[in-house]
């Protein structure tokens, strides 16, 4: 679970959901329906034209995350975004978003690991409104202390609401904070409950002085809109902002996995859970051409692209030992990240038996490459889901905006159905046999206790 | 230095050029097949896709008292096997073409949506196999028992989640005697008592093509989807409609019901029986609701609880309107030792709302965002394909998205007022508290 959302959670972008999830590619085609400029100050634009509908989508992504804070700091940039809506020296607190209601719009914000970003979906004549406010809270954001005491709580119920409450997301928190020794990745987004806690304002304001100028950001504009009038729309409202002298963040690399671990975790809970994770590389612009993450992310299919995946096939319909499972792997990543798969086991099976023919499975990827049959759903499925992508107007920026700010180039956007398709078995054998080995393993269990709850 | 208040005349002036050109709704056409299953379309070319959404009256509100979950199973199970196909040659079949195939049930509804490339032979495939599917399911013994386990754990799962429990026990509470009662994925002991004849029985009783509806939108034109809708309901027989749907009874006076649960928040929900499909009353509640509790975090009860007082990531309200009256709900969650002073607020704000109705600026403004939003509602084929199963499926006027605006704008401040004060009473509000309560 690596998003939060500001809002009720408008996006269920989880890293724990089916294979390949959030990271499909887009048409051959996209790049050319992508424009670009960079103002001046470092900002930087893209525009997708999508005409289908009299609508536009605005983003502004900034280069700063859970993974960009240092330990005793997190859940700094989750809680700035929700002081984002607390107002400007023009605006009062919440007023942003009464603007954006009364012109049609819907709007919201998430924080992930490697990004903070904030959007409105308006009828695509508004757009100067989205500029005009979202220029504003990127230079002049006012941190008020009364407001920031109770927003500090909100993200405590937040955080009790999303994690604490849940079983299944208190281990997957652990987890991570098992599987990354080092790396920032090993923090929760929403911030460890100690750090929420010693929280200051003037954190905060550093926090926002630090990341939140125009040479950090990227704004990303899709739809009914023509790129030429975007750009100059742009320059009207952010060109003025002054370029800022930014400190790049201070990434702790993570040792090499040596030797297995486990963790189990016992709460009040009904269902076992399981989770088990393999470090994996990331796409990294140091190295585009690296194949791996490609592979990996044909693998993820292989094992979770749908009921027909080996999966939900063998585990679920055939043996009977799951009762559901899934693989999560996301490229994506400014960091070298995690390949995770978890399951239930299903009725009277226990999790013993569930990890061991989740690593029969493993052996078998490592042992003998993928049928060609196997490859080629795989790949009908990536070119279908790129059709069916594009469908959403807010997915195609977010792909783009995503792809900017981890450091990648959005061009690849239009390359990756490609790149997935030109993986072979060969390929899916090597990153197989490579990375899901027992010295690089995390496993994290869920082992129910008695919930003891008397009938009110 | 940006200086607002120009900009924002600017912007009416803006909303004003907007809202005078309209935004063509979707050109719906409509039609029955040769047994009688209500079709609805509209072309989309723009994308080499189509979107398909069937439905059908068959949803947990259908179950027999003693099989609750049988809906939720048949539905499941239909893709578990199904003319001379396996499941697993059903989900093969439709993966390596790449279509995507989505079967859920709620209380009104079980519905099947699929997805696929409009290339011909693909489309053909997908539809062929998504025609047995509704059709011809054979509902293999193996494939009962596996998934009935599944609904077992899944079940089991949602008794250790406060936010599950506190929405099944609310409903129960709301709904008692009614259909409605019924969660959609059913109870234990119900799935349990599930034999194969019960699916067989639900599925020739409830599938049948007068009970269903196909949506359709994509890149095909009339005379092929036409075809794909026949292809789709074939090898139903005409059959009937389900039987209308009870009205729900107001509960004569308050009902409380609270769960201890070893949690750090108490979840509360409180409220009423709300609004049916099609009822006068919808756009008055559906306009107030957005004021009250539904438009994020400019709603009275996100102000109150949230903005002002940092007491609950969110605090809503909804209506959701159904076949029946569907429910009235306001929510929220927060820490244990604050659930007192939140359910307060929570409360006294609803109160006067329904006391006091809307200020004219709230309820212009609710307008604004509703009306200047509507775009955003079909702004692509998913959307779209939505929006036309609900019409079809609640028999709405073909006309509905085109007045729709029109329908919000005609709502007066008297309207919301009058409509809150007829279907919202205070005094006796079905309330539920899952938490924490030993402190």
């Amino acid at each position: 679970m690596h998003i939060f959302g500001n809002r009720l959670l408008v996006l269920m972008l989880t890293a724990l959901s089916v294979a390949g999830c959030g990271t499909l590619p887009k048409q051959p085609d996209s790049a050319e329906q992508v424009h670009e400029t960079t103002l001046a100050n470092g900002l930087k634009i893209l525009v997708k034209v999508d005409r289908r509908a009299p609508i536009v989508v605005s983003q502004v992504w900034y280069k700063v995350g859970g993974s960009y804070e240092p330990s005793g700091r997190t859940g700094l940039s989750h809680v700035l975004e929700h002081m984002m809506f607390k107002g400007t020296e023009q605006l009062g607190p919440n007023e942003f978003s009464r603007v954006i209601a009364a012109n049609g719009g819907r709007e919201n914000a998430f924080t992930g690991r490697d990004y903070t970003a904030y959007f409105q979906r308006l009828e695509k004549s508004r757009l100067p409104i989205s500029f005009k406010l979202e220029s504003d809270r990127m230079q002049n954001l006012k941190l008020n202390l009364g407001e920031f005491k109770k927003e500090v709580e909100v993200v405590k119920e937040e955080r009790r609401l999303r994690t604490d409450d849940r079983p299944e997301a208190q281990v997957y928190e652990k987890f991570m904070a098992t599987a990354f020794r080092a790396s920032n990745y090993r923090n929760p987004i929403i911030g460890w409950p100690q750090d929420l806690e010693a929280m200051q304002l003037q954190d905060l304001e550093a926090w926002y002085r630090r990341y939140y100028a125009p040479n950090n950001a990227t704004l990303v504009v899709a739809g009914d809109v023509d790129p030429d009038e975007v750009f100059a729309l742009a320059e009207r409202y952010f060109g003025k902002l002054p370029r800022r002298e930014l400190a790049p963040a201070a990434d702790v690399a993570e040792p090499p996995q040596d030797a297995p671990r486990r963790l189990e975790l016992r709460l009040p809970a009904k269902v076992p859970y399981l989770l088990m994770g393999f470090h994996v590389p990331s796409m990294n612009a140091d190295d585009p051409d690296n194949w791996e993450p490609y592979a990996l992310e044909i693998l993820a299919y292989i094992l979770d692209g749908g009921k027909s995946a080996r999966l939900p096939r063998r585990l679920v319909r055939e043996q009977r030992i799951a009762s559901s499972v899934g693989v999560g792997y996301d490229p994506v990543s400014r960091l070298s990240t995690l390949l995770i798969i978890n399951g239930h086991p299903a009725n009277g099976k226990s999790i013993a038996e569930l990890e061991a023919a989740l690593q029969a499975e493993i052996e078998r990827l490592k042992a003998e490459p993928v049928s060609p049959q196997e490859l080629d759903r795989v790949k009908a499925q990536i070119v279908a889901s790129n059709v069916f992508e594009r469908d959403s107007v807010f997915y195609q920026a977010m792909k783009l905006g995503e792809l900017e700010t981890v450091g990648l180039d959005w061009r690849l956007e239009s390359q990756m159905v490609d790149r997935l398709r030109a993986v072979t078995a060969e390929q899916v054998l090597r990153v197989a046999q490579k990375y899901l080995v027992s010295e690089n393993m995390t496993v994290a269990v869920l082992a129910p206790q008695a919930i003891g709850a008397r009938d009110g | 230095m940006v200086d607002f208040l120009p900009a924002r005349i600017c912007l009416l002036l803006l909303g004003l050029c907007v809202s005078a050109a309209t935004v063509a709704a979707p050109d719906i056409q409509h039609w029955l097949t040769k047994n009688g299953a209500r079709v609805y379309f509209v072309a989309a070319h723009e994308l080499p896709m189509v979107s398909i959404s069937l439905a059908f009256d068959a949803g947990s509100a259908r179950d027999p008292g003693n099989r609750l979950g049988l809906a939720h199973l048949t539905n499941t199970l239909m893709e578990e096997g199904a003319g001379d196909r396996s499941g697993e040659q059903i989900s093969e079949g439709l993966e390596s073409i790449g279509a995507q195939l989505q079967s859920n049930n709620g209380r009104d509804m079980s519905v099947f949506e699929l997805r696929t490339l409009s290339d011909p032979n693909v489309l053909d495939t997908s539809v062929g196999i998504l025609g047995d599917v509704i059709g011809r399911p054979q509902f293999p013994a193996a494939a009962l028992e596996r998934e009935r386990d599944r609904v077992l754990v899944a079940l089991q799962r949602q008794q250790q989640s406060p936010r599950d429990l506190v929405r099944q026990v609310f409903f129960k509470s709301l709904f008692a005697g009614h259909p409605y009662s019924k969660p959609p994925m059913g109870e234990a002991e119900g799935v349990k008592a599930i034999v194969r004849q019960d699916l067989i029985d639900f599925h020739r009783r409830y599938f049948v093509a007068a009970n269903g509806v196909v949506a359709i939108v994509g890149d095909l034109n009339r005379q092929r989807a036409e075809q794909i809708a026949q292809r789709l309901v074939a090898a139903l027989p005409r059959g009937g409609a389900a039987p209308g749907m009870s009205d729900v009874s107001q509960p004569a006076g308050p009902r409380e019901s609270s769960i201890d649960f070893p949690s750090q928040q108490s979840h509360l929900l409180m409220g009423q029986p709300g609004v049916a499909r099609g009822d006068p009353d919808y756009f008055p509640l559906y306009v107030g609701n957005h004021i009250l509790g539904g438009s994020g975090l400019i709603s009275r009860l996100a102000v109150e609880i949230r903005e002002k007082r940092g007491l609950a990531y969110s605090a809503y309200s909804y209506f959701v309107a159904m076949r029946a009256r569907g429910p009235f709900a306001v929510g929220l969650q927060t820490r244990n030792d604050q659930l007192e002073t939140a359910a307060d607020i929570a409360a006294q704000t609803l109160v006067r709302f329904v006391e006091q109705g809307p200020t004219a600026q709230e309820l212009e403004a609710a307008k604004k965002n509703i009306t200047g939003g509507f775009p955003l509602l079909i702004d692509s084929n998913s959307k779209i394909a939505d929006y036309l199963m609900h019409i079809g499926f609640y028999e709405l006027p073909l006309n509905y998205l085109q007045e729709y605006p029109a329908n919000i704008e005609a709502v007066t401040v008297d309207d919301v007022t009058d409509a809150f004060r007829r279907r919202v009473d205070p005094k006796r509000l079905v309330r539920v508290i899952v938490g924490d309560n030993s402190g």
